[in-house]
């Protein structure tokens, strides 16, 4: 009786967990989940454009790489994509939901417009209009950032819901912004300061955007050192990996998460300053283009490794960009882009299960028990 | 008087779509899964619509019995707008709840991948078939508008209750019927025990998987009937991109300003309607006024969000394993 009972409740998959994988181990799979969905996506648009595998990848290739503008423009994405990446990275280690990276950029970008806009024909020098820029964007995104938090630390409040609504609240607030400043009623800024230049990034060696990538490759670095190394990138990875455990060893988990999202909030209000004033020296609510969201899986994909987001936001840029000039070609929406950008992000998530959890399938465990 | 009217009028079929989304992810929600994909999910579930009634409405032979003709067109692209929703639906739920990924970041994927999707489809579907211009699915279109014969004979009355497509009335029939299932059943009692505690209710003997799977899946599906809805009724049968917007976030907020009741997302879904549309109807507006009217909902929800949860109130306060995910071995 006992054992028929047994039998038939047995399932027959049963899934554990695992300790740990060897690196080697864990890495394969990550490539090989990278390769089906690299596969898939070819499929895809193999597919949906007719063209055979080598005209897809040498029209891909040419979406990012055909011309020196072409790269330097894909750099900038990179360069972009990678710093919001890495500034919602230290709230995400800590297991604190901010997706409002969006409405932070935004915010920091407002404020470097702001200033832009409001001083650019005082006269005032660009050796203190930048920096002022700089400082105001900074504190713009990180006031947009510490007030979910605080909420969070006081009332517990559902920071995902919370910070999801700043980034609608942000994009308003640049809209009432154009709608008081562009006077004509057209609803566009236009770029400021065409005329003077005024708190514009300066191109060095006559090449744009590379101040830009320049900022962000340093920035790279500092997040590596802050999140590897320093005291407070060891609080976060606590705090992220168990709340009772850190309130146990006595760190205060509500100071550790109002510094860290005040230093998410600066990064991505940086980002913001970046986007006005090292490239599109206006303003308008689609500045941060969504990267506020994307950022956040680039983020996820590379296990909040600075190192590994380099690699991780390229991919997307790179097939996000060639998926676009292949569209383009056989006049398809570029929106496919955003498909196979979804692709991958899927597999790669997914790939996360066989990395964390062991298959035991019935009958290897009856051969166990015998 | 007329005006007051019309503008309720507005803000109802502004609030359709909204509140499919919201019924869609409240009931979503209280399985414990956030599906931040339910934007992308409206998109697909708007642009399997299109391409269902596209291929009917152009490019296949209707039969000559015109009653045939005309269920087939209605229900051709419902069935394809459910089952694209329902795909996108089963992608979340497969990597939430059976590969545990995190729910956040698989739905924000998700949305990118559904709107992704409607645009392309929406940009690319006539030159796949060697066309140019845009999608106008206008027979389809007038099918899903037809209203009650009497509708405009009553008045105000008449138009502000009976003016509106099938869709409209599912809507409402829908929130309702998920508001009973959650306060009233069995059913629902299981699902909300699994949204708070899921180690607690299949200590309890409740298929956790089961709930979570059927709970997002048929959430998706609801909140899919918002994009076709949009697209077939309030745009005439016309698609264009991007044209759908935020209101998936929009429907998000609703879940919130409603505190996770279908009944309550009913007026709220129209009272964010109006709010969408109120600048319309306001003479004199600035742009930037018009612009801060626009903000109102999000603001709102905000306050909402807050107030609920320096209350704490059980019964208000978000399901509370919204957005981790369960693994019955980890205790």
């Amino acid at each position: 009786m006992e054992h028929t009972i047994k039998s038939k409740k047995e399932p027959l998959i049963h899934i554990t967990k695992r300790d740990a994988m060897p690196l080697w181990k864990a890495i394969l799979i990550r490539v090989i989940a990278v390769v089906i969905a690299l596969a898939v996506s070819a499929l895809l648009v193999m597919v949906l454009t007719k063209k055979n595998p080598g005209q897809v990848f040498t029209a891909m290739f040419n979406g990012s790489f055909q011309t020196p503008r072409k790269i330097l423009n894909m750099l900038q994405d990179v360069a972009m994509l990678l710093c919001i990446s890495l500034a919602v990275t230290p709230a995400f280690k800590m297991k604190f939901w901010n997706i409002g990276a969006e409405g932070q950029v935004l915010m920091g970008a407002l404020a470097s417009a702001t200033l832009m806009y409001k001083l650019g024909n005082t006269g005032i020098p660009n050796g203190v209009l930048i920096p002022l820029m700089f400082i105001g964007s900074i504190l713009m995104g990180m006031i947009w950032a510490i007030i979910p938090a605080i909420f969070k630390a006081v009332w517990n409040t559902n920071e995902t819901l919370f910070t999801l609504m700043m980034n609608y609240v942000a994009m308003q607030i640049i809209q009432i912004c154009i709608a008081t400043w562009a006077t004509s009623g057209s609803g566009v800024m236009g770029v400021i300061n065409s005329m003077n230049e005024a708190g514009w990034l300066p191109q060095i060696f006559g090449t744009k955007y590379l101040l830009n990538i320049i900022f962000v490759a340093l920035l790279t670095v500092f997040v590596f050192i802050y999140l590897k190394f320093s005291k407070h990138g060891y609080e976060i990875a606590v705090v992220g990996e168990s709340e009772n455990t850190a309130r146990y060893i006595g760190i205060n988990v509500k100071k550790v998460i109002l510094r860290t999202m005040a230093l998410s909030g600066a990064l991505c209000g940086f980002a913001g300053f970046l986007l006005v004033s090292g490239a599109s020296h206006t303003i308008t609510k689609e500045l941060a283009g969504g990267m506020g969201f994307t950022a956040i899986m680039v983020s996820w994909l590379a296990k909040f490794n600075p190192a590994i987001m380099v690699g991780t936001s390229f991919l997307l840029v790179f097939l996000d960009k060639g998926a676009s000039s292949i569209a383009m070609e056989c006049r398809l929406s570029e929106s496919i882009g955003e498909i196979i950008t979804g692709i991958i992000i899927f597999f790669i998530i997914g790939c996360e299960f066989f990395i964390r959890y062991k298959i035991n399938f019935r009958s290897s465990n009856k051969e166990v028990a015998k | 008087m007329t005006k007051f009217v019309q503008i309720l009028i507005a803000a109802i079929i502004q609030g359709i779509p909204l509140l499919y989304g919201a019924t869609g992810e409240i009931i979503t929600e209280k399985s414990g899964n956030l599906n931040l994909g339910i934007p992308g999910i409206m998109y697909v579930g708007g642009i399997s619509g299109v391409i269902g009634g596209y291929i009917y409405e152009f490019k296949s032979v209707h039969p000559s019995n015109e009653v045939i003709h005309t269920i087939l067109i209605l229900l051709i692209p419902l069935i394809c707008s459910l089952l694209g929703s329902l795909t996108m639906a089963l992608i979340y739920s497969f990597l939430t709840i059976t590969l545990r990924a995190n729910q956040n970041v698989t739905g924000l994927a998700l949305t990118t991948f559904g709107v992704g999707l409607g645009n392309f489809f929406g940009g690319s579907l006539l030159s796949m078939f060697g066309e140019t211009g845009s999608i106008a699915l206008t027979t389809t279109g007038k099918v899903y508008r037809t209203t009650l014969p009497f509708a405009h004979s009553l008045g105000p009355v008449g138009e502000l209750f009976f003016s509106y497509g099938f869709l409209a009335y599912l809507a409402i029939i829908i929130a309702v019927a998920a508001g009973f299932i959650l306060n009233r059943t069995r059913i629902g009692l299981n699902l909300k025990a699994v949204g708070e505690s899921p180690a607690t209710a299949d200590a309890a003997g409740i298929n956790v998987t089961r709930y979570k799977y059927v709970a997002t899946c048929l959430g998706g599906m609801i909140a899919g009937l918002g994009g076709l809805y949009w697209v077939m009724d309030y745009t005439d049968g016309a698609w264009t991109n991007n044209g759908f917007g935020d209101r998936g976030w929009l429907a998000i907020a609703i879940v919130i300003f409603a505190i996770w009741r279908p009944y309550l997302a009913i007026p709220s879904a129209f009272l964010f309607g109006g709010l969408y549309i109120l600048s319309v109807f306001i003479p004199g507006l600035t742009p930037a006024m018009k612009e801060v009217i626009n903000m109102l909902p999000y603001v709102v929800t905000i306050i909402v969000l807050v107030t609920v949860s320096a209350r704490k109130k059980r019964e208000n306060l978000p399901p509370a394993s919204l957005g981790l995910s369960y693994f019955r071995e980890e205790r």
